[in-house]
């Protein structure tokens, strides 16, 4: 059993396919090690064994019928708590939705059914996917199967914790402003933020809408390209939906190579606040571009020193709007209803017991920067910085094909360290933010542990929009001379638990 | 930009509706000032004469054929609902008594 959980997305399926494991199997040893670790990592908040099971057997079935079968048919997920499930509590790690069941499928979800692939369960997130670190959970935090005592990074904390101690080879993140980057790189994964617009939104509880995006998370890149295929496109049902072919991920995924490729390295993502090992790391990735035919491009792009300012007007602006739907009439929690007070003051009660401290932040944050007489001096300049941000990104891409970044400035922090200091814990996305606001595409891979903590790095490559294949072309590329060097992934040096 | 007051804090959070306890208003007041100080710099290019971007692709309506189509059916829409009567979402009292 300890061998299934091991396997790439990739080989389990072809397993599945060739008959040599059924998905019935691989599946049960899957929840198996959720019953055996999850108690310590809490990476699932609901884990749906009798659902799993019936897909997989579905899937066993098929292939004794002589069905073809998708290229992922059978192979296990975790899914973000903040899809929706039709028949499956869906949280999005906040108590104002607790014990909500939807009565409907995401787009991604129906994709994800579409394709075989079998759902393990709902991982655990930030509450309304708003935090770096996983500890803003109604429900507990999520502990990094490096080491327990660090953040598995967030949002999407749980999705990464999920695949770094081999729970599910395969999750879906969510990325606002980095929730899928930041905790890939925290947990020695691989995390990809598509293209705005290239995946659906439809049943993804929105926090930042313009912002949003849903994506793959992964060990492999070539898994995580698997996934991308199977996930994106355009959905009548997402009003910013794009229209355009998903760009080739899996053939990049299969053909990695830079050679001849120019490789942006921006001025802006590095020096004060950057480890020291996570600079030397990068560096040396920067290195072994170079070893591998890249022509490295050093790029000024000065308006990425807002980004972040920017950034934490505009989700909190956006999400104070979004935010108003949970009022306590329609669904989910209601505080209050006892006859004495009115729907309005029902709402507030209700709202004031169903969000955590972070989520009323931000939505307070929000509600001043729309407010009169502050609009123009912090909502409208942040939509200014967003301009002169993809302004600065065509500029670059008119000399480079793709960016390459630390991911983040640190390793992964201990739990509680940064709780109580918002500013601190929004610097865990400094290099993420600026692909948000632009809305093009960037993964981030493992690229070493810095020296001082054991810790993993993260590598983040940006790409234009809808120019997603360079990201695998490059990372995969990446990867494989990674683990040449190393001898192994990454990953098999993550602690046993 | 002025500093955050404790006043401010409960004005907004009666603005979006959120019934902090005392205590909060101090917490949120000390940590809004600091986000604020900290994210003011977007002004600096408030005179510039730059174009606001409010989403990352250019939006336009996306219209259907409006035509009949399955959708949810009452008893689903209501399965969530924290109250409901005959078919219908049960809300707290919206019209005062006089």
């Amino acid at each position: 059993m300890t061998d299934i959980i091991k396997l790439t997305a990739a080989e389990t399926a072809a397993k599945i396919a060739s008959g040599e494991l059924t998905a019935v199997q691989v599946t049960e040893a899957h929840l198996a090690r959720i019953e055996a670790v999850d108690e310590k990592v809490h990476a699932f908040l609901h884990v749906d064994r009798e659902g799993a099971l019936a897909q997989a057997r579905a899937v066993d079935e098929k292939r004794e019928r002589g069905e073809k079968l998708g290229p992922l048919a059978g192979v296990p997920l975790a899914l973000k708590d903040i899809f929706t499930t039709e028949g499956i509590p869906t949280t999005v790690g906040s108590k104002m939705l607790e014990g909500w069941i939807p009565p409907y499928d995401a787009t991604l979800t129906k994709r994800l059914k579409a394709a075989d692939v079998v759902i393990l369960g709902k991982t655990n997130m930030d509450e309304f996917a708003m935090g770096s670190s996983t500890e803003n959970s109604a429900y507990g935090p999520t502990g990094n199967p490096w080491d327990l005592t660090k953040i598995p990074g967030g949002s999407g904390g749980g999705s990464s914790a999920a695949l770094a101690s081999f729970q599910a080879p395969l999750a879906i993140g969510t990325d606002t402003g980095g929730s899928i980057r930041q905790p890939a790189s925290v947990t020695g994964t691989v995390g990809v933020k598509p293209t705005y617009g290239a995946v659906s939104r439809y049943g993804m509880v929105a926090f930042s809408s313009s912002l949003d995006q849903g994506g793959p998370c992964a060990r492999t890149v070539l898994d995580a390209a698997l996934l991308h295929e199977v996930i994106a496109g355009h959905d009548p049902l997402d009003s910013t939906s794009i229209d355009e072919p998903v760009p080739p991920v899996v053939e990049a995924a299969r053909n990695g190579s830079v050679e001849g490729m120019r490789v942006g390295v921006v001025k802006q993502f590095r020096g004060e606040g950057y480890q020291a090992g996570v600079i030397q790391r990068f560096d040396e990735s920067v290195e072994l571009l170079k070893e591998l035919g890249a022509e490295i491009v050093e790029l000024d792009c000065p308006s990425f020193d807002l980004a972040l300012s920017a950034y934490y007007l505009i989700a909190p602006s956006e999400c104070s709007s979004n935010l108003a739907r949970f009022d306590g009439l329609r669904y989910g929690l209601r505080v209050g209803d006892d006859g004495t007070h009115s729907a309005e003051e029902v709402t507030s009660l209700t709202r004031e017991a169903g969000f955590g401290p972070e989520v009323k932040r931000r939505i307070m944050l929000g509600t001043y920067a729309l407010s009169s007489g502050y609009y123009d001096a912090y909502y409208g300049s942040a939509q200014k910085v967003r301009t002169l941000i993809k302004q600065d990104f065509d500029k670059a891409f008119e000399q480079v094909d793709v960016i390459v970044s630390p991911t983040t400035p640190t390793t992964a922090f201990a739990i509680g360290e940064r709780a109580d200091d918002p500013m601190a814990m929004y610097l865990a996305d400094l290099c993420t933010i600026p692909t948000n606001l632009a809305g093009n595409a960037a993964m981030s891979l493992p690229c070493g542990l810095a020296p001082e903590d054991n810790l993993p790095v993260g590598l983040q490559i940006i790409a234009p929009v809808m120019k997603d294949d360079r990201l695998y072309k490059v990372g995969a590329a990446v990867e494989a001379a990674f683990v040449e060097k190393w001898g192994h992934p990454l990953i098999e040096e993550a602690p046993s638990l | 930009m002025p500093g955050i007051t404790r006043e401010e804090v409960a004005h907004l959070a009666r603005l979006a509706r959120l019934e902090l306890k005392p205590e909060e208003l101090d917490h949120f007041a000390g940590q809004l000032d600091d986000i604020i100080g900290a994210v003011a710099r977007v002004s600096e290019v408030a005179d510039q004469d730059v174009p606001p971007t409010s989403h990352p692709l250019p939006l336009t309506n996306v219209m259907r054929a409006d035509e009949v189509c399955p959708s949810l059916t009452p008893e689903q829409a209501l399965s969530g609902a924290p109250a409901q009567e005959q078919q219908r979402f049960k809300v707290p009292q919206i019209l005062g008594e006089d």
